[in-house]
């Protein structure tokens, strides 16, 4: 299936107020034209939220809720459980940001799912609390400048290198995990269609390019997925039950050093911190393919 | 049946077969948990058990599943209370009648389990129904109330039934329990004013501008007003079906022509009962006034017994730092442009047991009209 197979109808409308280029709101309504009206919605605190939701606007045509930042999770239990009881079919989705998903809401996340609770977990990584102003989360890669990360006069950026937080959710052993990208659609609508058609708990972790808080030109957001793909900074992959059983490879690997040019977050990056960056890489590339790049 | 105040917490909920429970266990509101557990696991009911991973998740699910239109339980206490703080808010904002007996216990530091109000008072503002009982019986018969007090269209908010840790919790009473249908007749199935239907799409907890919060806020205020009579009805109702009556928000105690009134609330009201009767045979003119509802709080009720009675005497068992007991704060704003003296009682706090000695001696401070307003009774080193 291919994205122009997609229903015409979207159950995420036009009209929100997302920043131009942004990631999320093409990951979003991509992905609700394959749950179907048949879904309810949580999101927690994060940009979508504000830019989808807020009264009187509302750019869902299905069930939507809030509660708070760090329950995601725990909500979509109470939904799912809610209609089990009820015998009625829905399907619980969660789209959280990466800071409501790697720090403030890993708990719930980890808990619901041990718990194998029958909810779809989105998060969509745009690799810094964007929400609130660019701040740095576990999911912001190494030497990035945020505004709690800044590229000062002593210290060049973040410090750490990003949280692997697809590989800890395959740690829990949950029916499916996958991770995708907006440049790679084909493979999006699979891994979403797929994740629609299995029960029990499933996270998709995708990679959203944030024009405002990566600071590059919001018309180049595809090909910034794309490179963050050919580089490896971010893998394709899915697993079932812990055990990965499709990754792609990309045909031509390209050096991180390309990734990241074009974004002002890294700008102020040193020879020595793009190689940091580029072996951090390259382990993660061993880890998952058995082999270094070629 | 012969039960603990946790057990009679968990067959409340039976019977008023709430159909999801997200829960996480803290002494020593265990028991509520692991007798629902049984319940569940035995298959005596078919509701959704989420044992969650913290008490934080399980008001967030809670809430999620309300939304959903289905009735939902869970119980805490303590730092369990204080873990939920944000999620009770946003329960009580959604307006979803969720049900959740508290038990009584301190709230570290240092780190106790026995009795103490500080859990649940600091929650005042959380715009929850919040009331204490004084027996395992009443802890049964307010859940099976909450759920119809709160249910009402003209209330719509949630319930916090308290019960003193241990004194409750973990001692058993014999408990007069109603059948499945008779609880039934009197708690129709749970009528959801909005869910979350996919036939109806809504959204639910929008992110809301300045236009519209503060009609929001005072549409709860009202609703808690409301809630007064409210509680009157629906303890009337029961009385009627049970035989139990409950008289509301308060229960006057030998208060028509007492001088010298003790308003007390929890487990204490039982042994200042005793107190007051015999006091009574001394031919003194005492009374006793059980505050069932902290929120909404019962001032008329309050104002009403002051009338007549030459001192007041409130009984606290947790403390708001440099002013004096929660209740005492509440009573006084209550009484204000009364002339009466209105004291403040401290006892039992982090535990301790309060013997029908202390109460003694509070009637006592109360009759010598001694100066003062505030006494921390047993409270080593210092005199009274």
């Amino acid at each position: 299936m291919n994205i122009k197979d997609l229903p015409e109808e979207s159950l995420f409308t036009p009209g929100h107020t997302a920043c131009a280029g942004c990631a999320a709101p093409a990951i979003v309504r991509n992905m609700m034209k394959i749950f179907g009206k048949d879904t309810i919605v949580y999101t927690p605190a994060n940009c979508l939220l504000v830019f989808s939701g807020t009264y009187p606007h509302l750019a869902w045509k299905v069930p939507y809720l809030h509660e708070a930042f760090e329950n995601t999770a725990a909500c979509l239990s109470g939904i799912a459980r809610a209609y089990k009881k009820k015998g009625k079919k829905v399907i619980a989705v969660g789209f959280a940001g990466d800071g409501g998903t790697y720090d403030i809401g890993i708990q719930a996340l980890s808990g619901a799912a041990e718990r194998n609770e029958d909810v779809i977990y989105v998060c969509y990584d745009n690799e810094a609390y964007m929400n609130t102003g660019i701040q740095r989360s576990g999911a912001t890669p190494y030497g990035a400048d945020t505004t709690t990360t800044p590229a000062g006069r002593k210290i060049l950026g973040k410090l750490e290198h990003k949280k692997d937080m697809a590989e800890i959710m395959r740690a829990h052993e949950v029916p499916y995990v996958a991770t995708m990208s907006i440049s790679h659609q084909k493979d999006f609508i699979e891994k979403t269609k797929k994740a629609k058609e299995i029960s029990g708990f499933r996270y998709l972790h995708v990679l959203s390019p944030c024009p405002t808080g990566w600071r590059f030109d919001p018309s180049k957001s595809i090909e910034m997925a794309r490179k963050a793909v050919e580089s490896g900074m971010w893998t394709l992959y899915e697993a079932e039950y812990g055990e990965i059983t499709n990754i792609y490879k990309p045909k031509k690997k390209i050096p991180v050093e390309e990734y990241i040019k074009g974004q002002g977050r890294f700008r102020h990056l040193t020879p020595e911190m793009i190689k940091a960056l580029q072996d951090w890489v390259d382990r993660k590339w061993k880890k998952l393919y058995g082999e270094l790049p070629q | 049946m012969v039960v603990t105040g946790d057990y009679a917490s968990a067959y409340g909920a039976l019977l008023c077969d709430v159909d999801v429970v997200a829960a996480y266990p803290i002494t020593p509101q265990t028991l509520i948990v692991e007798e629902f557990s049984n319940f569940v696991n035995d298959g005596i009911t078919d509701a959704e058990l989420i044992m969650v991973e913290s008490e934080h998740s399980a008001m967030s699910a809670c809430i999620a599943a309300q939304a959903c239109g289905v009735r939902t339980f869970t119980a805490t206490s303590s730092q369990g209370l204080a873990l939920m703080h944000e999620m009770l808010f946003i329960a009580s904002a959604l307006r979803l009648p969720i049900v959740m007996p508290v038990v009584n216990r301190t709230l570290a530091a240092p780190i106790g389990i026995w009795c103490e109000h500080n859990d649940s008072m600091p929650e005042r503002d959380a715009g929850w129904l919040q009331m204490s009982c004084e027996d395992n019986q009443e802890v049964l018969d307010m859940i099976i109330m909450a759920y119809k007090i709160g249910e009402r269209k003209d209330v719509l908010l949630p319930v916090m039934p308290c019960l003193d840790a241990f004194i409750l919790s973990h001692t058993v009473e014999p408990v007069d329990a109603p059948s499945s249908d008779e609880v039934a007749e009197f708690l129709p199935k749970y009528n959801p004013y909005a869910e979350l239907d996919p036939e109806k799409p809504m959204a639910i907890g929008t992110f809301t501008p300045p236009e519209y919060i503060q009609e929001l806020r005072y549409q709860q205020h009202v609703a808690m007003e409301r809630a007064k009579k409210a509680i009157k009805e629906v303890t009337e109702e029961f009385y009627k079906k049970f035989g139990r009556n409950y008289y509301g928000l308060v229960e006057e105690y030998r208060c028509d022509d007492a001088d010298y009134i003790l308003v007390t609330n929890g487990t204490v009201t039982g042994t200042a009962r005793e107190v007051v009767d015999e006091l009574r045979n001394k031919g003194k003119k005492v009374g006793l006034l059980k505050l069932r509802f902290y929120r909404p709080f019962p001032a008329e009720e309050l104002r009403k017994v002051a009338e007549n009675a030459e001192a007041i005497g409130i009984y606290d068992r947790a403390i708001s730092y440099g002013v004096g007991g929660p209740l005492f704060i509440e009573a006084r704003n209550a009484l204000y442009g009364y002339t009466l003296p209105v004291y403040n009682f401290l006892a039992g706090l982090g535990g301790r047991d309060v013997t029908k000695k202390d109460v003694e001696k509070m009637f006592e401070i109360m009759m010598e009209k001694r100066k003062g307003e505030i006494y921390w009774l047993n409270t080593r080193g210092v005199k009274i």
